[in-house]
């Protein structure tokens, strides 16, 4: 461990502090941290070095809480070309295509400077995946915000969508769905995590594996400034408290600009076939990028901090090396092919310039005015990093911190009085109109959905669907998330998110193949917290193994928390499915009058973390087991029908429950329809109208094709429960008679309205 | 016909462009990359929608100074077609072959929709497929596109009918509720005096496929197509005396 080959020593620089135990902490690391840094290293490390080792040894950057967990997760599969380890994983969609896709988190960033935090949340996951060799080609987010009229949620939602719109609008890359969730429990840490997929012709997928000692490492983008230093380990990996708000600067600041000019050059340099490997500057920027592709190809690297460039005079090795500037790229040349790559990136206007090069003796070393400043094993920095196994303990039942009644827990703030149990028709209006089920236009119409000429379906219906040019083929995507079920239980409240996200894929017709997870979690150092994610990892993990969605990239955040109250476990599930022909692809309104309507259901719907319980302040009781098989069977009848053109719209169940849902399919933008819905499976209370305990689907189908139907859905509840009409009103079981367009307005207007009023 | 499609740093739409022509409708259209100075003999430029150079100092006043722009101007000038979508418009009325300029939506937010808009002249290169009076349904993306021009000229546009293109709603009424942005006068296209040159701030590349939402943004297109083709004297003229660039 000792370093045999060099003679020098790494020096402290004339003003730096003193390294010793209070300033190893003052960095966030641990006693045990701070003497395993002394053990590899042999000696105590210089100030440069200390901060290298807190930033690559944090929470964000070595997933040291999460790390043997996530393990469990299902990554291979016949369609998986990438999985975990590289920045994104690929799946083959046919055709001779690969899609790369992930999602992130920038939830901390984004609740300090909400316009900036998600702008470069937005550009940081559109680097992962042109690092690949893809095209990024579609973007989403998932979204969760304090209650409506909590004080700060307007603000962090106009700086939110403000920002993700004028980050994507301005590379490129539509935005073509997502989601956006208001509830209290998210009042003190908000969620934003950001999705990318792109497209990458197979076998033309790139590497972040340094190779061949000798070769040059170049640096591209932006010049390196003071932003982002610290970013990822005192930012991201720790509770909010009162002294947040002055962590400001360690916030990123955004320049969509030259990412679109560096997804061009790196597209085209990539052709040329001079670059042996290829990574961004992300989380512990320079450190990590080089550190960890010479360690995953058991490399080392020397790095020249003089040939930097950089935003202004008089930074220090320590800045340099920490700085989170964004839009920079590291990349391994050829040997002897320099001036090619320069050439290209001169062309966008883009200075790529050599700072390194790859070593055989698996150290990373960094000089800075001619001295060395430090010198570490690369390993040390990223697959050696500590792991823990941190203790993880069930809540007892009292001490849960969302108990039976989640969704009244962490309610609205809307119903103060419980007694209260609105007729069906007058709550499925309330319902229509909040922000959690109406229409998130407002937020939509912000983002470019367009661009790039592939979106059949975009934001505003169940999954976004794009077209492959050139070929038949289509791709369905849809983030989820269900903090309302995982509070109830974490374990059974993910694995129902994975078959949301697929049911949602599969109601356009297309096949799920693969997910990406963003596991948002509070402080792992508590045990409940532990089995809260851990029963999330088992329950993502059973639910993919069950619909052979095998998972390919991910992200943990932890420390959701402000003042010790963590948010409720907060898995978000990206699934993407493939269409064989793109034309065939099923949208979730009713086309025609006359059409049988069908609900099809794997079990009886509860209130259970339904948006009526929390709007209500209802009592929702405990979430129905989930039969995965049955899941399953219902995703496979539902991509038969579809493949075989005997449905015209399907529609899930989600936030509201049926009537909603029904309401829903009512709103057909070329038109609006209405539905006689005159045969519900059960006679009840409100679980039956907005329950959102089940799995459940609604089809409308020509009343021919009822019968070939029924046969694809063995084992699934199969009711035909009314028809459309072209009436524009929505009668249900003769307790809901309401005109379509109105429900449709109260719908459209939920967020705009609410923002309009005490404007 | 020979379309060129000019890329600046921070197109976006110029892929769009290119596939609507080249691939939707068959035509023959190039790339024209923003540092070269020729124009390649097209017949017809196209500036595409995007944040060209970032948009950071003001909406396409930085593209201006390209290199390539002292070509389109001299093409302009000579009466050639060039047609500027959303960024493109923006950047005709900087480097003034278009009157007038486009603020920011009243909205003070971007707006990705489709609208519906009213051929007021189709009497031009760039509507002459389309009849008058005809409502065209084009989705807009776009967070500048509030159009502003002094009243006087204002005034003298409507006489001359360079106002190409006005936002209405679905049954061709104009309504303020149907004015996405704020445009005075509801304008969501013009034209130079000589009609050579048209901006619009609605995106006709993004409606030429019914499964991507509708073809009405082929009537643009087409128009140009038709004009080009029915003058075809004139349009070879134009193209020698571009060769000697």
């Amino acid at each position: 461990m000792t370093a045999a080959s060099t003679i020098e020593t790494p020096v402290a620089l004339a003003g730096e502090p003193a390294v010793d135990l209070e300033q190893a902490r003052a960095h966030g690391l641990t006693d045990d941290e701070y003497r395993s840094v002394e053990r590899w290293l042999g000696r105590t490390p210089t100030f440069t070095e200390l901060g290298v080792f807190s930033v690559m040894w944090s929470e964000h950057c070595s997933y040291k809480s999460s790390r043997r967990h996530l393990r469990m997760m299902p990554s291979k599969g016949p369609r998986v070309v990438g999985g975990p380890g590289e920045n994104a994983g690929a799946l083959d969609v046919g055709d001779g295509w690969v899609a790369v896709f992930k999602i992130e988190s920038h939830n901390h960033p984004s609740f300090v400077e909400p316009y900036q935090g998600a702008a470069t949340g937005v550009g940081g996951i559109l680097r992962d995946i042109f690092t690949m060799g893809a095209r990024p080609v579609a973007s989403m987010d998932s979204l969760k915000f304090g209650a409506f009229d909590h004080p700060r949620t307007r603000y962090l939602l106009g700086g939110v969508v403000g920002g993700i719109g004028g980050y994507g609008n301005c590379v490129g890359v539509p935005t073509v769905g997502g989601e956006v969730m208001f509830d209290a429990a998210y009042n003190g840490n908000i969620l934003v995590n950001a999705f990318c997929l792109g497209l990458a012709r197979r076998g033309e997928l790139q590497s972040a594996r340094a190779q061949g000692p000798g070769n040059p490492v170049m640096y591209v983008g932006s010049a390196t400034g003071r932003d982002g230093i610290h970013g990822a380990s005192l930012l991201a990996s720790a509770e909010f408290d009162a002294s947040s708000e002055a962590k400001r600067p360690t916030v990123q600041v955004g320049d969509p600009f030259t990412e679109k000019l560096l997804i061009e050059a790196c597209l085209e340099a990539m052709q040329s076939g001079a670059i042996v490997a290829i990574q961004d500057l992300g989380a512990a920027g320079l450190t990590s990028s080089s550190s960890e592709m010479a360690a995953r190809g058991g490399l080392g690297i020397d790095l020249d901090l003089d040939r930097i460039p950089l935003r202004e005079a008089g930074l220090t090795p320590y800045e340099i090396l920490l700085s989170e500037s964004q839009e920079r790229m590291l990349l391994v040349a050829e040997r002897g092919r320099e001036a090619e790559l320069e050439a290209i990136f001169a062309r966008w206007d883009l200075h790529a310039v050599v700072v390194g090069r790859i070593t055989e003796d698996r150290r990373w070393r960094v000089r800075w005015r001619g001295k060395l400043v430090a010198d570490i094993p690369a390993v040390a920095l990223t697959d050696e990093a500590p792991v823990y196994d941190r203790p993880a303990r069930a809540p007892s039942k009292a001490a849960a911190t969302f108990g039976a009644a989640a969704g009244a827990a962490s309610n609205l703030g809307a119903a103060s009085n419980a007694a209260f149990w609105p007729s069906p028709a007058a709550a499925l209006r309330r319902l229509l109109d909040s922000p959690n089920v109406g229409s998130k236009r407002w937020v939509y119409r912000q983002y470019d959905s367009m661009v790039q000429s592939n979106t059949m379906a975009g934001p505003g219906g169940d999954a976004a669907v794009l077209r492959i040019k050139g070929t038949k083929r289509g791709l369905a995507l849809k983030v989820d998330s269900n903090p309302r079920a995982c509070a109830l239980d974490p374990y059974v409240g993910a694995a129902a998110t994975v078959v949301e996200a697929a049911r949602n894929v599969a109601c356009a017709g297309a096949r799920p193949i693969g997910l990406t997870n963003c596991l948002n979690y509070g402080n792992p150092e508590r045990p409940e917290i532990m089995w809260q994610f851990i029963r999330g990892v088992e329950g993502i993990r059973d639910a993919a193994l069950a619909l052979g969605t095998p998972v390919v990239s991910g992200n943990v955040s932890f420390y959701n928390e402000t003042e010790g109250r963590a948010i409720p476990p907060t898995p978000a599930i990206a699934m993407l499915g493939v269409l064989e022909d793109a034309g065939r692809r099923v949208a979730p309104f009713f086309e025609r009058p006359g059409d049988a309507v069908i609900l099809l259901r794997t079990a009886a719907a509860t209130l259970a973390a339904s948006e009526y319980a929390a709007l209500f302040a209802a009592n929702g009781g405990s979430l129905a087991p989930l039969d995965l098989e049955r899941e399953r069977a219902l995703i496979e009848g539902l991509v038969a029908a579809a493949d075989r053109g005997l449905i015209r719209s399907a529609h899930d169940v989600a936030e509201g429950g049926l009537a909603v849902t029904l309401a829903e399919c009512c709103f057909n933008p070329d038109g609006v329809l209405g539905a006689e819905i005159d045969g519900m499976p059960d006679r009840g209370g409100a679980e039956v109208f907005f329950g959102e305990g089940a799995s459940a689907v609604v089809l409308s189908a020509a009343p021919g094709e009822v019968e070939s139907l029924r046969g694809l859905f063995d084992g699934i509840e199969f009711a035909v429960i009314g028809r459309v009409i072209g009436e524009p009103r929505l009668r249900v079981a003769k307790v809901i008679d309401e005109d379509v367009p109105e429900l449709r307005q109260i719908h459209e207007q939920a967020i705009a309205r609410r923002l309009a009023a005490n404007g | 016909m020979r379309w060129g499609v000019v890329r600046f740093p921070g197109s976006l739409d110029d892929a769009d462009a290119l596939w609507a022509l080249g691939q939707v409708m068959g035509q023959e259209a190039r790339a024209l990359w923003h540092k070269d100075e020729d124009l390649g003999g097209v017949q017809c430029v196209v500036l595409p929608g995007g944040f060209s150079y970032g948009d950071y100092l003001r909406c396409g006043a930085i593209a201006r100074f390209a290199p390539i722009m002292k070509s389109v101007v001299r093409f302009a000038n000579d009466g050639g077609l060039v047609l500027g979508i959303c960024n493109g418009f923006q950047i005709l009325c900087e480097a003034h072959l278009l009157p007038g300029a486009l603020m920011r939506n009243r909205s003070l937010s971007f707006i990705c929709e489709r609208v519906n808009v009213r051929v007021e002249n189709a009497a031009t290169p760039f509507t002459c497929a389309a009849r008058q009076g005809e409502v065209l349904r084009l989705p807009i993306k776009h967070g500048e596109g509030l159009y502003v021009a002094p009243d006087d000229e204002l005034r003298a546009m409507e006489e001359r009918g360079q106002v190409l293109l006005r936002y209405t709603d679905a049954a061709g009424h104009q309504r303020d509720a149907a004015n996405p942005n704020g445009s005075t006068r509801a304008i969501a296209g013009v034209a130079n005096e000589t009609f050579n040159v048209f901006g619009l701030m609605p995106h006709p590349e993004h409606a030429v496929e019914a499964a991507l939402g509708g073809e009405d943004g082929l009537k643009i297109f087409r128009s140009v197509v038709m004009s080009v083709e029915r003058k075809p004297a004139a349009a070879s003229t134009a193209v020698s005396s571009r060769s000697s660039i």
